[in-house]
């Protein structure tokens, strides 16, 4: 039987498994919204408040499962208000479909209403996309465009459908199993042999592993790996979770503002093994000074990645998983007492360095003590994010959803409410002022389908992180980076429908907290923090570890 | 770091939109591109994109992976100095007096160009080559006077029975 392009597009999304789209109707998607109305059973539909929201939220979606996030917008601003989203989602390799709608197929190029070039806008910032001219075409594209994205390193793809495509009629049969991914290609036997001697030269070896070790699950791998050869672990930004906060070799994440013990561990190490990983500048300060004594291996899925941001030794193009359990079985076990006292000095030196009676960190490792295990952990960006990543006690993977790559102000909202769809769990979203600020809108969302989120808004009254550059860079000129608005974020969030708490010490929060984290829906707790704080440790950008920032006296 | 001359061939499938895709990715990755052509192949469901450029060894690898990822692209080969053979074609138009025509006719000969236009003031001549021999020419005719020219970039092709699809991995 023949069916309508926008029927074979929901029938498509079904058969391919996907449960939950996020999105926002117009003029060239109404045929689709028609029929996923008509499909509610199968598929369910979130209506967010602006489709920058819906893109953030499939992209928290698929962070927090590991599955596809699929997202719907129409053609115009519709399509263009996914960008940010898209871009977020690609920087950080999140699997990600993105469908829109287009004028129809004799309008195109004639500058029609709402009419825009999508798939040329989002060339950059998509693995791949399309433009789907035929109705034939239409859902073999959708599969296609769902194995791309699933496949080797993940990211998103868009489908882009004009609107007489959807009106058309064509045969459909649907697909028994949905598409699976491209299987990665095994670790090379002599890739493997070689980094068997390079560990075994090694004396003071460091594994350093990112967001493809979270895509691939390679947590346990990189502990096993890490114990039999005596070494020191840390992770980039986008790494948190994948291993547990407290497992004694992990010093948890290195670079600009990240632990003290893990980047100098890092800059001492005569052996650098990276897992899933792309040294970013954010990562290694001067790459031509970064580790300059290390010798370094690194593994990832995507063979572009090796080598491109710093000069490596040995780089396996592979499935990371295979090769560990590999390296695991052939590697001998090794022991570095002398590594292992000098790590310590590290964690001693680092303790030291604590500020005492904290307002931040007491308030984030109260959190991690008040919360059920699989509590998605969100954040926006800017200070109040490096302090979550410096001191949460992660201890199931997959709870950390933040925004790495292209580090999105406005991220948090959407991506929380997609993270609870996703995982059914509860979300503790940390942001600032100026983050929440950008897409609060969302508040709107998580009253109406009542998302088990709490929002803690860290608030300074300043964009305490550009601040920060500016106190240390830029003579304590302030441009343009206080806020000080008049907003009531209490009376705000009752305003959406939600309840609003208001805290200035750490009394006040976790009484707050205990209330807002036990509410069915979302609570927003307008938490007062001193704008004068600074995210520390710090390298200055294009620096070195061994110049850390450690005190404002530096 | 030494940066080297490199020829690339790329077989991509022969869709709309295919070439923005691939140069959309320099643009992005910052590549510099000397010359790109494109052109049907033996089979007309893909072209044949020649680009050549110059860049470190480490470029060069960068390159070749980012152009693998691309969805569109089959197979990517570099094609080195010694086993390829490189091409380019020039149309050149030269200001031409009867005190000169005599001299151009001769540099033409000696490069065994082709003359395929003739006017009292100008003449327009045909070159083939690799671009060592066709920047000579271009040198040799700057003195007569250059009018306007136009030269295709680079093709290039291995030497030997195999094929870029066929042949060895690219």
């Amino acid at each position: 039987m023949k069916i309508t392009g926008a029927e074979i597009v929901v029938q498509t999304l079904i058969e391919q498994n996907i449960r939950t789209i996020f999105g926002y109707p117009g003029a060239t998607v109404i045929d689709i919204y028609d029929q996923l109305l008509k499909n509610s059973d199968k598929i369910e539909h979130i209506l967010t408040a602006h489709e920058q929201g819906a893109a953030h939220a499939a992209d928290g979606y698929a962070r927090a499962t590991g599955e596809i996030g699929a997202v719907l917008a129409t053609s115009g601003p519709g399509a263009t208000n996914l960008v940010t989203g898209i871009a977020t989602a690609h920087l950080d390799s999140v699997p990600l479909l993105a469908i829109t709608g287009n004028v129809a197929t004799d309008m195109i190029g004639t500058d029609a209403f709402q009419e825009i070039d999508i798939t040329g806008v989002t060339l950059p910032i998509t693995k791949h996309n399309f433009l789907v001219h035929n109705v034939e075409d239409l859902a073999d594209t959708i599969r296609e465009a769902i194995r791309i994205a699933k496949s080797g390193r993940p990211g998103p793809v868009l489908v882009d459908i004009p609107k007489d495509v959807q009106k058309e009629l064509c045969e459909y049969t649907p697909m028994i199993a949905p598409v699976t991914k491209s299987k990665p290609a095994p670790a090379d036997d002599a890739d493997v042999a070689a980094a068997v001697s390079m560990i075994k030269e090694a004396g003071r070896p460091y594994i350093y592993f990112g967001g493809g070790a979270v895509r691939a699950g390679a947590g346990d791998l990189i502990c096993e790996l890490a114990d039999k050869i005596d070494a020191a672990i840390g992770c980039s930004m986008m790494g948190l979770s994948e291993l547990p906060t407290d497992n004694p070799r992990f010093l948890g994440m290195q670079g600009m503002h990240g632990h003290y013990a893990s980047s100098k561990a890092m800059a001492k190490a005569d052996l650098i093994i990276g897992v899933g990983v792309r040294f970013s500048d954010r990562a290694t300060g001067n790459i031509d000074r970064f580790s300059a004594g290390a010798r370094k291996i690194q593994i990832d899925i995507d063979a572009a990645e090796l080598g491109k941001n710093i000069q490596i030794d040995l780089g396996a193009a592979c499935d990371i998983c295979d090769f560990l359990r590999k390296l695991i079985d052939k590697v001998e076990a090794e022991k570095h007492p002398n590594w292992m006292i000098k790590l310590d000095k590290l964690r001693a030196q680092e303790a030291e360095q604590e500020i005492p009676d904290f307002l931040q960190s007491k308030v984030i490792k109260a959190v991690s003590g008040m919360i059920t295990d699989d509590t998605e952990i969100v954040t926006d960006v800017g200070q109040h994010q490096m302090w979550v990543a410096q001191y949460f006690e992660f201890k199931k993977r997959r709870t950390w959803i933040s925004s790495g790559g292209l580090g999105t102000m406005g991220f948090g909202m959407g991506a929380s409410i997609g993270a609870s769809y996703g995982s059914g769990n509860r979300s503790v979203l940390f942001t600032g002022d100026g983050s929440f600020g950008m897409n609060l809108t969302e508040l709107a969302t998580a009253v109406t389908y009542n998302v088990p989120l709490t929002i803690i808004v860290f608030n300074n009254g300043v964009l305490g992180m550009v601040r920060q550059f500016q106190t240390l860079f830029y003579d304590k000129n302030y441009s343009n980076t206080t806020l000080n608005r008049k907003t009531d974020f209490v009376k705000l969030a009752e305003a959406f429908g939600a309840k609003g708490f208001k805290a200035a010490n750490f009394e006040e929060f976790q009484k707050a907290f205990k209330e807002a984290y036990e509410t069915e829906g979302p609570a927003l707790i307008d938490l007062t923090i001193d704008k004068d704080s600074v995210v520390l440790p710090m390298m200055k950008p294009g620096g070195t570890f061994d110049k850390l920032i450690l005190g404002e006296e530096d | 770091m030494n940066k080297s001359k490199f020829v690339i061939a790329v077989y991509v499938e022969n869709k709309y939109g295919v070439l923005t895709r691939v140069t959309s990715m320099f643009t992005r990755r910052g590549f510099n591109i000397d010359s790109l052509t494109v052109g049907e192949t033996e089979d007309p469901n893909y072209s044949r994109i020649t680009i050549s450029l110059s860049g470190t060894n480490s470029e060069l690898q960068q390159l070749v992976s980012q152009l693998k990822k691309l969805y569109n692209v089959r197979k990517v080969e570099v094609i080195s100095a010694e086993s390829g053979i490189r091409r380019e074609l020039l149309l050149i138009k030269i200001r031409s007096t009867s005190e000169t025509r005599r001299e151009i006719r001769e540099v033409t000969e000696v490069f065994r160009a082709k003359i395929i236009d003739y006017s009292a003031e100008a003449m327009c001549i045909e070159i083939t080559g690799d671009t060592n021999k066709i920047d000579a020419f271009i040198d040799n005719m700057k003195p007569f006077g250059i009018i306007e020219m136009c030269r295709t970039g680079i093709v290039a092709i291995e030497r030997g029975a195999g094929s870029l699809v066929n042949g060895k991995e690219g």
